[in-house]
């Protein structure tokens, strides 16, 4: 399948990440060229065929639902890029 | 004697435990063997002090006689490891000065057994490549050269901790598989890589790409040292409920079992016309080596192998889109604001723009596009269903053989640029993404050199949690192959 320069954008806003103008092209190419590559699975007959989910075959292990932390804001805080009185900071979002 | 830094992980554990030698002499050795191969650019963090403070306590542990299963040797880690207080930043920008407040499971597991950590491995940005050209902080340069004396590539993702094993800086060091990352690489230099079943190693602490499909496991020089390394990782973790609770059998007492009586699966759709006749003939001969040890080898067939590179290329990426959601620029990492008036909209695309690198964006981008509206059943949930028929062609073949033998990548080792496409670059993990795709524990033995004197690596398949069959058929091609083959070490000279 091959994708354009809008669709490209398009994509980029949806995951969140700049695309200079330089890239857009080399990224369309590079885009339509693995989304056409991807294609031939269309021809494997799949009816019937349940998605696999889990690599391994086995239950998920319980727990107690407990706290074992907490009293940590500082470490939790440590590597932010911007904290104001002990909370993560970021540009206003309300108008 | 040889040299200290020569030593593998059981000749240094049975000196440290002699206590021929200590463990602050051995990480000193290897910490100026790490120094002089600098060129190389295998390690992206060194934190001497630590090192020798934890080779100390070895020491007097080993001084009051106690050790535990690798008290006293110095392993390297995969900079995928989130180590408490040491830089670690996958490789990419976006984590350049990210210090971890916690410790992976992997890792403390690897303390508690008595490990000390020389330092922090290259690595593919994100674990997304076969060759650590994607670092963000430079390409790793593989100790291997070629008969021109050019530049080749360790392989990847896990190049740096390849490199740094195959260049006797370390004995041993962690590395983690999604799609061939342990073993490509293992092959590519030389040396021995295991990709344990999903749900082995705890991947709490482990930055993840795949979730479904990533993996650790070690990078050694010999079977043994795999066996001891991977038995120190694995164990069940109440922080991953993927890890599964069953005890972690003694991997190195499996080892000289042999393969006499047991099976072994050749499959037919892994040969291929683009695979060097060298590579092709090193597996016939390995045939041989089996049979020879009392195997029987049969041919076998899994329908779907062609398949699983492009459903790889759509799980992974799915998977890889929505965990590196949280790369923001809000709770860690670099955030960049293109003026003081943006948005925070604005700020994300800015971050992430300026933070991923460009095989990390383009599978970002495959990923959100196969799991967006109106292609989702196309795409995604096709993959799924492709990937249930290649699982289910490996429990068919694992119905009547023990084992599987096939090549670990379809060449050697590259020229550094030799691939600048991606489908290209892609194609490395031939052999060894369907094993993955399917959860199972799969090694990589070196088997023999080419033409130019470059490492070939041979894989074997098993059965989930049966690592220990797995052992004994490499215990068996390590010994049959008696690969010795070292690098010349061509980065010391005029240090």
């Amino acid at each position: 399948m091959s994708i354009d320069a809008a669709t490209v954008e398009r994509i980029a806003r949806l995951a969140r990440i700049r695309i200079e103008d330089d890239q857009r092209d080399a990224l369309v190419g590079e885009l339509s060229g693995i989304l056409s590559w991807v294609e031939q699975l269309r021809a494997i007959d799949t009816d019937g065929v349940a998605p696999m989910t889990s690599a391994v075959a086995h239950g998920l292990h319980w727990r107690a639902d407990k706290v074992t932390d907490g009293d940590i804001r500082d470490k939790v805080l440590a590597n932010a890029p911007l904290v104001i009185e002990g909370y993560f900071a970021v540009p206003k979002v309300i108008e | 004697m040889a040299e200290l830094h020569e030593l593998d992980l059981a000749e240094a554990r049975d000196l440290l435990r002699r206590r021929v030698i200590s463990s602050r002499e051995l990480a000193e050795a290897l910490l100026t063997e790490i120094e002089r191969a600098a060129p190389l650019n295998a390690f992206l963090t060194l934190d001497r002090e630590r090192t020798l403070a934890m080779a100390d306590a070895a020491d007097a542990a080993l001084a009051g006689g106690e050790h535990g299963p690798m008290t006293g040797l110095p392993v390297a880690i995969k900079d995928v490891f989130c180590t408490e207080g040491v830089r670690t930043t996958a490789g990419s920008r976006i984590l350049e000065n990210f210090i971890p407040p916690y410790e992976s499971t992997v890792t403390a597991n690897l303390w508690r057994a008595g490990a000390v950590m020389l330092g922090k491995t290259n690595m593919d940005e994100f674990a997304m490549g076969s060759s650590n050209e994607n670092s963000a902080f430079g390409p790793v340069r593989g100790p291997w050269r070629n008969g021109k004396g050019e530049d080749l590539v360790p392989g990847g993702s896990s190049g740096g901790s390849a490199a740094a094993v195959a260049a006797r800086l370390a004995p041993g060091a962690t590395a983690t598989d999604t799609g061939g990352s342990i073993r490509q690489p293992a092959s590519f230099t030389g040396t021995v890589g295991m990709k344990p079943t999903y749900g082995r190693c705890s991947r709490y602490g482990m930055i993840a790409f795949a979730s479904s499909l990533d993996q650790a496991g070690p990078i050694t020089r010999t079977v043994r040292d795999a066996a001891i390394m991977l038995g120190a990782m694995a164990g069940h973790d109440e922080k991953d409920s993927t890890v599964v609770d069953r005890p972690v059998p003694d991997y190195e007492a499996a080892l000289e079992r042999g393969v006499k009586g047991l099976k072994v699966g050749v499959p037919k759709e892994y040969h291929s016309a683009k695979t060097p006749k060298e590579i092709e003939d090193l597996w016939l001969e390995a045939i041989e080596w089996l049979k020879a040890a009392g195997a029987e080898v049969v041919d076998i067939t899994l329908p779907h192998t062609e398949a699983a590179l492009p459903t790889y290329y759509i799980v992974a990426p799915a998977e890889a889109s929505s965990n590196l959601a949280r790369y923001d620029g809000v709770r860690y990492g670099l955030r960049v604001m293109p003026d003081e008036k943006a948005s925070l909209t604005e700020m994300y695309e800015a971050t992430r723009g300026a933070g991923f690198g460009r095989e990390v964006k383009r599978r970002i981008m495959i990923g959100t596009y196969v799991l967006s509206a109106g292609y989702y059943d196309a795409y995604y949930l096709k993959a799924q269903k492709v990937r249930a028929l290649i699982a289910r062609d490996f429990a068919e073949a694992f119905e009547t053989v023990d084992l599987i033998l096939t090549p670990t990548a379809p060449s050697a080792a590259f020229a550094l640029g030799a691939k600048p496409d991606p489908i290209a670059m892609y194609y490395n993990d031939v052999f060894t993404v369907p094993s993955s795709l399917a959860g199972l524990p799969a090694i990589s033995v070196p088997a023999g050199t080419d033409g130019q004197g470059l490492p070939l690596g041979l894989q074997l398949i098993g059965r989930a949690f049966d690592e220990e069959t797995v052992f004994a058929g490499a215990r068996v091609l390590e010994e049959a192959a008696g690969f010795s083959a070292a690098p010349e070490p061509w980065w010391k000279k005029g240090s």
